[in-house]
């Protein structure tokens, strides 16, 4: 009796439940959001406030324990010590080289892919793009060591065809020629998008007021893409930024990167405060980064 | 103005995490050891923080089928690394750590090691005197861990691309190797610098390549930026370097005999040597950790690593000294002339030969405090290979 006589009553309570959460359209959505809201506040919030707040802290240099004392001291020595800037201003300049490199790389190719290439071939692109993402990212690095050291097999190509030998292992070229190629996957494919958006009309009408094939890309195609191409450099730019595995394994004598030194600093000095405070400088760069792309229009491309 | 307001709200939300994170202060709290007096049941595994090629398999494996303890190695590539290993997550990590002399007074003062017992380690009777209560892990006649090895960090070249045949240091800082030097990435290496410097410049007056003044750490870190334009790579790690030497990028370079024997046994034309002006070098001691999980596995552990056989085996394989006189005979019967090669039957005088690291400390050793400390070594060190 009791189990029929209950099941009116939750029927009841269910449907006035759903009448509250019908009347109130505001109440439906944050419960929904609940979930993943908490997630971003406690992993990505918190985790940023608490990279902000630590870089206020110092520690003891003798017995390497943390002082919660607020200080500016990381910051100080991040402008004073010119090692840092030069190894600020060489991380931000290659991340920089890399995104030019992959920009003037991916736009022929994706043109190339998105609108002459036969339909089949398209498919064998797009797979051939994106074959590499599948394999690791540490064995693509070490197999480009292997290509680029003294005795690797460029210079034994370049010695088979009487080009003589170039020097470029471990060294600031090498760092470039490798991040150039990893990530230009990304790059390809937001600008490969964005091409294929292009109506074909837009390129026949500028041909037929008189536009030489130039002065279309220039005119008509380039405006259409570009935020496309912001979007892509986002990626190349800030992958680059916060990479240190790279610049580890192929990387010269002069070729520390922001990252190297975090993790220097906690995973050798177990100095996380300075480690958090040079982290907040690729983290402000990329602001100013995202600020500029938002303006050209780019996160309508993403 | 909705941006705003999220704005606002983002700041408000952040600033009652960063309350809520300064609010909760973090209280440590250090264990008085009572030692052991004998060695109970293994615990099944052994978590251990080492050098690379102290871990190898020809004497875990045994060490493992005999005692049911499993070893877990984690290789680090400095003393820094190590310390702050032992040190991370509240320093229960890990069991043991072996420790060079740069690195065990460190872990002594900072509370992340625990006295041990020597008696537990018959074969401690048979070490080097040096070696048994040096100052770098005996405090006080308290003894933090059991001496294991020593050696030199020596001066390693391809003998085909370099000719002559170096015999001094000279030859890593001389342009005549340009692009083709390599040394480690480790603030440490200044000592090396300083060492030299001892040799060159007498007018500097440096008597311990550790305990430098601010002109003559000057005057060190001077003569490695200087370098820095011949420097190929500073390399991370033994499997670093050989594959520099490999490829033929590195031609000669600051080594460790292990590379050298890993180039050799690949077959590269290679030889270190003892400069001239002396080297620095290692002296390493397994410590146990403050609050090791597996105390009884680490005892176990020591005192397989202190056995002659054992030794030995290390010893060439590594290419170091060992600490237990007795490993000579057996070092013979693993490759002949090696006790005499690696200075294992009269190593007194060569022992006082070698600066072995040390953690650089404000008080020099002439009752001075004029001396800089580590670190400003490491922020030098930052600034020479930036």
């Amino acid at each position: 009796m009791s189990a029929t006589a209950s099941a009116p009553q939750l029927s009841g309570l269910r449907s006035r439940v759903s009448a509250v959460l019908y009347r109130r359209p505001w109440l439906r959505a944050g419960l929904l959001l609940s979930g993943p809201g908490a997630w971003f506040v406690l992993i990505y919030l918190a985790a940023l406030c608490l990279l902000f707040l630590s870089a206020l802290w110092s520690v003891n240099s003798f017995s390497g324990k943390i002082e919660h004392n607020w200080t500016l001291e990381n910051f100080e020595t991040l402008v004073k010590v010119p090692a840092y800037r030069t190894i600020a201003l060489r991380t931000i300049g290659i991340a920089a080289a890399v995104t030019v490199t992959d920009i003037v790389l991916a736009v022929p190719f994706a043109f190339f892919a998105a609108r002459v290439a036969p339909r089949r071939l398209r498919a064998v692109l797009f797979v051939a793009i994106l074959v590499p993402l599948w394999s690791s990212y540490l064995a693509r690095v070490f197999a480009w060591r292997l290509i680029l050291a003294k005795d690797g097999v460029l210079n034994y190509f370049l010695g088979q065809v009487g080009l003589g030998q170039v020097n470029v292992g471990y060294s600031n070229w090498a760092m470039w020629i490798v991040f150039s190629y990893i990530w230009l996957p990304f790059m390809i494919l937001p600008v490969w998008a964005a091409i294929e958006r292009v109506p074909d009309s837009y390129l026949e009408a500028s041909a037929d007021l008189g536009a030489r094939a130039w002065q279309t890309v220039r005119g008509v195609l380039l405006p259409l893409i570009l935020p496309g191409i912001v979007a892509g450099s986002i990626f190349t730019f800030s992958l680059t930024l916060g990479d240190f595995i790279t610049p580890t394994l192929v990387g010269g004598a002069g070729s520390t990167f922001i990252g190297n030194v975090v993790y220097q600093e906690v995973g050798i000095s177990n100095n996380v405060p300075f480690a958090a405070a040079f982290a907040t400088v690729p983290l402000v760069v990329m602001g100013i980064y995202l600020l500029i792309a938002r303006r050209l229009g780019a996160f309508e491309a993403l | 103005m909705k941006l705003a307001k999220i704005d606002w709200a983002l700041g408000a939300l952040c600033s009652v995490l960063i309350l809520g994170a300064a609010a909760c202060g973090s209280s440590s709290s250090k264990s008085a050891s009572n030692l052991p007096t004998s060695i109970g049941k293994g615990e099944g595994q052994l978590n251990l923080v080492a050098w690379e090629g102290y871990a190898e398999p020809k004497w875990v494996k045994p060490f493992e089928a005999s005692t049911g303890c499993v070893v877990h190695a984690k290789y680090a590539g400095s003393s820094d690394e190590m310390v702050t290993l032992m040190r991370q997550g509240g320093g229960s990590q890990y069991d043991m750590v072996s420790a060079s002399g740069d690195a065990s007074l460190r872990l002594i003062s900072g509370g992340d090691v625990a006295a041990m017992n020597v008696n537990l380690v018959p074969e401690w009777k048979n070490f080097i005197p040096q070696l048994q209560s040096p100052p770098h892990n005996t405090v006080n006649g308290v003894h933090y861990g059991i001496s294991l090895q020593w050696g030199p960090n020596s001066l390693l070249y391809n003998t085909k691309a370099v000719t002559p045949a170096p015999t001094s240091w000279a030859a890593i800082y001389s342009p005549n190797y340009k692009g083709l030097v390599t040394v480690p990435a480790n603030p440490i290496q200044i000592a090396d610098a300083a060492l030299y410097l001892s040799k060159t410049q007498p007018g500097l007056g440096i008597t311990d390549p550790y305990e430098l003044t601010e002109p003559q750490l000057n005057a060190a870190v001077k003569l490695l930026k200087e370098q820095r334009p011949l420097i190929k790579k500073y390399w991370t790690g033994a499997a670093d370097e050989v594959e520099l030497f490999k490829s033929g990028d590195a031609t000669i370079g600051a080594a460790w005999p292990l590379q050298t024997n890993t180039l050799e046994a690949d077959h590269v034309p290679v030889k270190e040597i003892i400069p001239s002006e002396g080297v620095t070098g290692w002296a390493d001691t397994w410590m146990l950790a403050a609050h090791a999980k597996d105390p009884n596995c680490a005892y176990k552990w020591v005192n397989w690593v202190s056995t002659p056989k054992v030794q030995a085996e290390q010893a060439l394989s590594f290419g170091e000294t060992p600490a237990n006189t007795k490993a000579c005979s057996y070092m013979e019967e693993i490759k002949k002339g090696s006790c005499e090669k690696y200075h294992a039957n009269a190593p007194a005088s060569y022992f006082n030969s070698i600066k072995f690291w040390k953690t650089p400390v404000k008080a020099c050793g002439n009752g001075q405090n004029d001396c800089m400390d580590y670190t400003v070594w490491q922020r030098k060190w930052t600034e020479i290979t930036a």
